[in-house]
């Protein structure tokens, strides 16, 4: 078990990067404390693998140092790390034996076959492996062969954290629950320090304590589900992360009033402050669930139209254009739904703002 | 759910039944015809029955040849296939020298056959050839004399002609496996030879099972190159089962004979190769972990 430190870390897969463009990981810097679930979000393409094989030892940085338990690890090939990894698909070795697979990175190391043994079948017992052990692993189903890729990085006693690079991937959608509540039960058992690479948001937020979200090579917030889905610090992670995602508008400022095409959105007093003197295109963000949709007026409320109405079930999504942007809003069941019509208010704790992409906060 | 009867279904097959039979099941009927008749001139002939195969079987010339052609493919077999790996695993992953080697590698097996029994005559000629020449420096070596050197040479020849082709076989298979697979390996600690042993040769398995029959049956049914390079000898030292049908079928013309030692020739090999695949299929569905 180990806590890992990320020190300005920056990939290229060019020999000779000449601009931003040209990197896959942009200036990482972060930690990852000892025993803690991670899950690290971001779409297909943002180098959330790059970053995994950098963390395991695959992967030699381009430019930074990586450091297990204050120990500068960078220049370590992956065997040398203790790390385990378990990949998007099923690695087995086919033409072994459940037993042997798991027995494989024991034996490879040297160690005595009564220890193998032992903890093999303590690891076998935890994943429900044991009435498999002596059956060919070529033979199994897909959820049970993620199981022994997973086994195998729990058989090491000594194995500092468990990386996993979208490993449901090809599991079946009712097993996939199963497999993410194991992996739940294993981390609460034995407090591993795990890394999770995923694009599922539902996968990223049920598994993890702390999400890291990352985006075109750059970590760009890493908080609790809750602190993310309220305060985004990044236009992307209010986009990425919800269903449906942020709103947005882009807005002018006056005083601590935001304009959008005439309409009137009151700021918090510092937010609008901090925004006169920020850089970069301006824009406000609300949550669809935080805007308020009115049939009449109200204080502060300005009109709009309600374009559609799309049930379901237990919360209706509404359309909406105000002065030309289109906004949705998440009603919940038993609100009043206006018809064509309706006063939208933005409750100002939950309106942020946004310059140049970044969250402008106190 | 239900079967039912319906006869029309056999019209569908017809097609493929026609060009089968013009392809395979007629010309190997017409052999048949030859093996159980005693022919000895257009329109003279007489039912002999199962007496050219008795003859053919009881030819200790047929079985001289016949365990000189296990001995062939045998060698070829443990030569070819453990050289052809080695050559895939050392062939270059990216870069320019990916075409140039799979070109290089190809060139051998561009050449027609008779062709390479020709360039072999003239490479191993122990007074113009490099190869005769330069070996006899050291020692005698004459295959046109001596029967070991003529199975060195074909050996050399055989090796040097077709080795590419499980080289290339392999090569596809070990491209094909997922860089997942050698990052897996190195994470468990494996040792060169154990990702070799459990990851690379399983993940070959199914093309080297294509290449060792392809393999073997190209080397049991070898003619041009020996009967170029060695014409059968010295004696009968490098009389191949072909060779010898040619000598008895063509030469000599002696159809029935001929017919049936054809058609003995054929069940070997059909025989052996069943078995062969057989044997791959089952330790690739680990039936003996």
């Amino acid at each position: 078990m180990a806590q890992i430190a990320l020190k300005e870390i920056a990939h290229s897969y060019i020999a000779n990067p000449k601009d931003e463009s040209d990197y896959a990981l942009k200036r990482i810097h972060s930690e990852w404390e000892d025993g803690g679930a991670y899950a690290l979000l971001g779409p297909s393409g943002c180098g959330k693998t790059t970053l995994l094989n950098v963390i395991s030892g695959l992967l030699t940085p381009s430019q930074g140092r990586v450091f297990y338990d204050g120990n500068d690890v960078t220049g370590l090939p992956p065997e040398k790390r203790n790390i385990a990894q378990v990949f998007q698909f099923p690695v087995l070795y086919d033409t072994m034996s459940v037993f042997n697979n798991l027995a494989f990175p024991l034996r490879n190391r040297g160690i005595q076959e009564s220890e193998v043994k032992k903890r093999v079948l303590e690891v076998a017992e935890i994943l429900e492996l044991t009435p498999f052990l002596k059956k060919r692993a070529a033979g199994l189903t897909a959820d049970a062969k993620q199981k022994i890729s997973l086994g195998r990085g729990l058989v090491r006693s000594d194995v500092a954290a468990i990386l996993f690079d979208e490993p449901l991937t090809v599991i079946d959608p009712h097993l996939k629950w199963h497999l993410r509540r194991k992996l739940k039960e294993v981390h609460d058992q034995l407090k591993l320090t795990l890394i999770y690479v995923t694009h599922d948001q539902v996968e990223a937020l049920t598994f993890a304590d702390q999400v890291m979200v990352m985006y075109e090579g750059e970590l760009v917030q890493s908080g609790t589900p809750q602190e993310l889905y309220e305060s985004p610090q990044h236009k992307f992670v209010g986009f990425f992360i919800g269903s449906p995602g942020m709103n947005f508008l882009t807005c002018t400022l006056e005083g601590n009033t935001a304009r959008v095409d005439g309409a009137g959105i009151m700021l918090d007093d510092e937010v609008a402050a901090l925004g006169q003197k920020a850089q970069g295109k301006l824009e406000l963000g609300i949550r669809p669930m935080f805007l308020e949709v009115h049939a009449q007026s109200v204080e502060g409320s300005i009109p709009a139209r309600v374009k559609a109405v799309a049930d379901q079930g237990s919360f209706k999504i509404l359309t909406i254009d105000l002065a030309g942007h289109t906004l949705r809003a998440r009603l919940t069941e038993g609100q009043a739904v206006p018809q064509n019509e309706a006063w939208l208010r933005f409750p100002t704790r939950w309106t942020k703002l946004f310059a140049g992409g970044r969250l402008v906060s106190k | 759910m239900e079967k039912w009867e319906n006869n029309k279904a056999w019209f569908l097959v017809l097609p493929v039944f026609i060009i089968v039979a013009f392809s395979s099941i007629l010309p190997i009927m017409t052999v048949v015809n030859y093996s159980i008749q005693d022919i000895w001139g257009p329109g003279q002939s007489i039912f002999v029955g199962t007496e050219w195969y008795e003859e053919m079987l009881a030819d200790h010339r047929l079985h001289d040849a016949l365990w000189r052609q296990f001995l062939f493919s045998g060698l070829v077999l443990l030569i070819e296939m453990p050289l052809g790996i080695l050559l895939a695993l050392a062939m270059p992953k990216r870069g320019w020298g990916v075409s140039a080697s799979l070109v290089t590698m190809s060139l051998p097996l561009l050449i027609p056959w008779n062709t390479i029994g020709t360039i072999w005559i003239i490479f191993t000629r122990p007074d113009i050839g490099l190869f005769g020449a330069a070996v006899n420096q050291l020692v005698e070596f004459d295959h046109t004399a001596r029967p070991l050197d003529a199975w060195i040479t074909l050996m050399l020849m055989e090796v040097w002609h077709w080795t590419p082709l499980v080289t290339l076989l392999a090569y596809a298979g070990l491209r094909a496996i997922p860089e997942a697979y050698y990052q897996a390996a190195k994470i468990d600690g494996a040792s060169t030879w154990s990702t070799f042993w459990y990851i690379q040769l399983p993940k070959m398995r199914g093309v080297l099972t294509i290449a060792f029959l392809l393999r073997f049956m190209d080397s049991f049914l070898i003619y041009a190159e020996p009967f170029v390079l060695t014409g059968g000898g010295p004696g009968n030292s490098t009389t191949f089962l072909s060779i010898y049908l040619v000598k008895i079928a063509l030469l000599q013309f002696d159809l029935g004979p001929g017919g049936a030692f054809s058609l003995i020739y054929f069940v070997i090999v059909l025989l052996f190769s069943y078995m062969f695949y057989q044997a791959l299929q089952r330790v690739g569905k680990g039936e003996k972990v």
